[in-house]
């Protein structure tokens, strides 16, 4: 087992997470390969993501939007900011070919806003690109296990 | 039962819906919320599926008639059944799974088994029944189903109207609305579903409220180009409410996208100026994609059909009660069955841009509902107001118009609402 590789991806998930969980978005954006894309499908067996429905299929320009939306002040299901704490783990590589790495990793989230605490669990796979020392997302899909339930609002970027 | 005040014990069911008002009690009495299971979801055409998410032989969908739980299901012959999900030995339900394929609906409790038009076919170990059982008596309880515009009707009354006349004047709505396959049938191709917790009845009139738009969907606005959001400034602008009799009420948002196929030479708006191209790239004549551009844009309109489906400019939406203060939405996208890849993929683009969990538009609509529900629980003797645009409000052909954000289609729901629960 490649211990050494794995660490570094997950450092680099890690960094990732923790970003998102502080609300550094500008940082978070340049995390990702111009044609990258963040992807919440609901179908968890789904892997035709562009011809499908989903909750988000953020190319570079949507990422940016929904950034822009979630710093605004504008939404009022994202005013007051909900907060977020979450847990990568169960890391795993999948394929690594020297330039792109495929990772499976499992995601728990909490997050408080107003006067609810919810819990997210998901099944997160990310395809890494090799970049100066470190590594710039090409593909990020987030399967929640509760996909197929009814969902209320997630103001934040899982 | 909730404590009522001496004030709203006065109040007879009929008194709470006046012309310009309805009482808050509305919202948050659960005695209401049962009575409404009964006299309106029980006792009106509701509902049920989209032809196409039935599409063949053997194909079902579970979903709710009120609070009941319904199988709607093609046959072999190609009739829809729309069934209560319920064995007739002990109640267990026979069909679970929002969507799929069956040959027979068979109960995983003893093992009743029940045919696609739900009659009862088989009984495991029926020597104990010693040939007593009366098997022509015991099939699913089966609804009466009517089809319009694709659109799969059912009620649980047997002498109401047919669908037809109980739509009305919706129907030539309904005809603009599925324009939007762009000459390919209308397909629903999946939805987003969420819960809010608040009453059924916040949600159907938001459907027809032109008023919030600008301020609940203002970070929306914020993330689309010039054109659209100029487009999308209706509120004071030439568009209508109507009332079309029974509860149903059209809101005509942009008056120049009422018929889809009309005005094909105006130009193509530049946020499809990329899908245009690739359309031309693939073969497609001018006119035929200025169609389908056209389309995938969607209607200008929302249609409200009482008492749970809208036609919502670019999809279906559909609510479903719980309970008195929680509601399911279910948001279905709408795409060109067989039609050009590329025009399909924009539809479901633009219908996660703005609906579901992680749209920029749904998570706050929802929580607006949900802060009604709340504030609802403040001054229980307080109304609802609903008396915008009435001074304006003219009769029409159809029913009664007034100004876009007129509250004339919430106060037609109402009506309606007045009606069943009076009757």
């Amino acid at each position: 087992m490649n211990t050494e590789l794995i660490t570094q991806v997950a450092a680099f998930i890690w960094q990732e997470a923790d970003m998102l969980d502080h609300g550094e978005y500008a940082q978070w954006l340049e995390s990702w390969t111009p044609d990258g894309l963040y992807i919440v499908p609901i179908d968890p067996e789904q892997t035709d993501f562009a011809n499908t429905l989903n909750y988000a299929y953020d190319n570079a320009e949507m990422r940016e939007k929904r950034v822009a939306r979630l710093g605004s002040g504008e939404s009022i299901s994202t005013s007051p900011v909900p907060r977020t704490v979450r847990d990568v783990s169960r890391f795993r590589v999948l394929s690594n070919d020297g330039t792109h790495v495929t990772v499976r990793c499992a995601q728990n989230l909490r997050e408080f806003r107003k006067d609810v605490l919810k819990h997210y669990t998901a099944d997160v796979s990310f395809e890494l690109v090799r970049s100066g020392g470190s590594f710039l997302i090409r593909r990020k899909v987030v399967r929640l296990i509760n996909s197929t339930d009814t969902l209320q609002g997630i103001g934040y970027i899982l | 039962m909730t404590n009522k005040t001496d004030a709203q014990q006065a109040l007879t069911l009929g008194d709470r819906v006046q012309a310009d008002r309805v009482h808050t009690s509305l919202y948050t009495d659960p005695a209401i919320f049962e009575q409404e299971m009964d006299k309106v979801f029980s006792s009106t055409w509701v509902w049920v599926a989209h032809a196409s998410e039935i599409p063949e032989a053997g194909s079902y969908k579970n979903t709710y008639i009120g609070v009941q739980p319904v199988i709607v299901v093609r046959d072999r012959k190609q009739k829809v059944h729309v069934l209560l999900n319920r064995c007739r030995h002990r109640a267990a339900t026979v069909c679970e799974g929002k969507k799929g394929k069956t040959n027979s609906f068979v109960c995983p409790y003893h093992g009743w088994s029940y045919s696609l038009d739900g009659a009862l076919r088989g009984v495991p170990h029926p020597e104990s029944y010693a040939d007593q059982l009366e098997k022509g008596e015991l099939g699913l309880v089966s609804l009466r189903v009517e089809e319009y515009a694709g659109m799969i009707f059912a009620t649980m009354k047997n002498d109401i109207e047919p669908l037809v006349d109980y739509l009305g004047p919706a129907k030539k709505w309904m005809g603009l609305f599925m324009k939007q396959g762009a000459g390919y049938p209308i397909k629903v191709a999946g939805e987003h579903r969420f819960r809010f917790p608040g009453n059924w009845k916040i949600q159907l009139e938001n459907t027809t409220d032109a008023y919030h738009f600008p301020l609940v969907h203002k970070s929306f606005l914020s993330s689309v180009d010039k054109q659209t959001e100029e487009m999308l400034d209706f509120v004071g602008g030439s568009g209508y409410v109507e009332d079309l009799g029974n509860g149903h009420s059209v809101m005509v948002m942009i008056p120049q996208l009422i018929d889809l196929e009309e005005n094909l030479d105006a130009p193509i708006p530049a946020r499809f100026a990329e899908l245009a191209e690739q359309l031309r790239a693939e073969g497609h004549a001018d006119q035929e994609v200025r169609r389908i551009v056209r389309a995938v844009g969607g209607s200008g309109f929302n249609l409200n059909i009482f008492p749970n489906i809208a036609c919502s400019m670019a999809f279906f939406r559909v609510l479903q009660p719980i309970s008195v203060n929680e509601t399911e939405i279910h948001h279905a996208v709408i795409t060109m069955d067989g039609g050009p890849q590329a025009a399909n993929q924009a539809r479901l683009r633009l219908h996660e841009h703005f609906q579901g969990p992680m749209g920029f538009g749904t998570p706050d609509d929802s929580e607006a509902w949900e802060r009604v529900q709340k504030g609802a629980g403040a001054g229980k003797d307080l109304w609802i107001m609903l008396n915008r645009g009435l001074a304006g409000e003219k009769p029409t052909p159809d029913g009664r118009a007034s100004d876009v954000s007129a509250e004339t289609g919430m106060r037609a729901a109402y009506q309606q609402w007045k009606k069943l629960m009076t009757a």
